[in-house]
């Protein structure tokens, strides 16, 4: 069964409002890990304590993955270093998510 | 000044300041980055709090008042400077002012070993300075920031959190709290860990603090020569307001080296998690650099032997 992963890779100042907000969009679960790397924020990736990144990850389907793109970048991409993508993944249990 | 170089703690400084430029591969694993910053934070707390109960807590209040006063008029300061003179943006000035209206614990943490080496006297409740002074300049900070632009709501509850129950202010109370109330002799049991630990402690965690700012030296091109400008003589200035506050109060040179120390130290975890969630179009590079690039180790190597000089200095003019 299809399914969308929608990954989103940003500051983990964020991780609390981020993920209340994936709720309220519908999703059922998600998998926050820390996260390092370098991108094009680089200038404004703030290193320091607080400020490390976080990748947050998610599996739902297609109508509330769109959601979710167009909340963050309307929300967030302006100030926060952040990205987001999705891809399909195939999963066993479609209920679940 | 020299002396102070010879310091353990600041050696272990320059050591992971010197192991960040050449790019070693040292770092402290994050865990026990965190357990330190934590046994810090707390036992500056508790010592406080021991200090507190074995004096009279009520001369604390008129330094404490005047020290919130000092909180307040310190960001509006940075912000003119660094809008009119740095023809900085409105949300960059008011991000950067506040962190310097905001204090470094780990700065004021190093002042008070410097004059407890020298053993020099200084108030019991410079501790509760301490906890007074992390949030007016912040406060004052977003509000600057928020002045003039209408958009973007500011959530409060999210920033009150954040503010009063992030992990600094949070363990700095109650560890004020605990020492206070258990007293020198409940604190007896204890001491061995949060006492007799805590320069070792300090010198290791500065070790890590050295390696994260030789990061942001890279940064220093990028922010422009006005900035690290800003960075050393704001402090010095902020401490002549320190100065002049901690006379005025009545404190002793210690009082008065530890007060212009914190009037002069520039936050960099709490501010900065603040400054994040409220002014989040502010570039944070430029906050960080200045804090934690240029002031906190100025601070740590030369300012407090220049503010603990002209304590003396004052103190010794005025009687």
């Amino acid at each position: 069964m299809k399914r969308v992963m929608v990954t989103i890779v940003t500051e983990s100042v964020l991780e609390r409002q981020l993920t209340e907000e994936l709720k309220q969009l519908g999703v059922h679960g998600y998998t926050v890990t820390e996260a390092r790397g370098e991108g094009s924020r680089g200038v404004r990736a703030a290193e320091w304590e607080y400020s490390s990144n976080i990748r947050v990850e998610t599996i739902c389907d297609e109508q509330v993955a769109g959601a979710i793109l167009a909340h963050v970048s309307r929300t967030y991409y302006a100030n926060y270093a952040m990205i987001a993508f999705t891809h399909e993944v195939e999963v066993m249990r479609p209920e679940k998510f | 000044m020299a002396n102070n170089l010879l310091d353990p703690v600041i050696l272990f400084f320059v050591l992971g300041l010197t192991a960040g430029i050449l790019r070693s591969d040292l770092r402290l694993p994050e865990a026990l980055y965190e357990t330190l910053s934590i046994y810090l934070l707390v036992t500056i707390g508790l010592k406080g709090g021991v200090q507190l109960a074995e004096s009279d807590p009520s001369g604390v209040i008129v330094p404490a008042l005047l020290s919130i006063l000092l909180g307040i008029v310190i960001p509006p300061i940075g912000y003119v400077i660094l809008r009119r003179l740095g023809r900085f943006g409105q949300a960059d000035a008011a991000a950067v002012a506040a962190h310097y209206g905001s204090v470094s614990v780990v700065t004021f943490a190093v002042a008070l070993t410097y004059l407890d080496r020298l053993q020099v006297f200084y108030e019991a409740y410079v501790t509760t300075l301490l906890v007074i002074l992390e949030i007016p300049g912040i406060a004052v900070g977003i509000l600057i920031a928020k002045l003039g632009t209408s958009r973007g709501e500011l959530k409060l509850g999210r920033l009150i959190h954040e503010l009063f129950l992030g992990k600094s202010i949070f363990l700095l109370l109650g560890g004020l709290i605990v020492g206070y109330v258990s007293g020198p002799e409940g604190m007896a049991q204890v001491s061995p860990l949060f006492f007799n630990l805590f320069r070792g402690a300090l010198a290791f965690f500065l070790l890590e603090m050295g390696i994260v700012t030789a990061r942001r030296l890279s940064d220093l091109r990028r922010v422009g020569p006005f900035l690290v400008g800003f960075g050393i003589i704001m402090p010095l200035f902020n401490a002549g307001l320190g100065i002049a506050v901690g006379l005025l109060a009545g404190l002793s040179v210690g009082g008065i080296t530890v007060l212009a120390t914190l009037a002069a130290s520039a936050s960099y975890i709490a501010a900065t998690a603040a400054m994040r969630v409220a002014v989040p179009e502010a570039n944070p590079t430029l906050y960080l650099t200045a804090s934690l690039g240029i002031t906190f180790p100025f601070n740590i190597i030369v300012g407090i032997p220049i503010y603990y000089w002209a304590a003396q200095l004052v103190r010794g003019v005025g009687g």
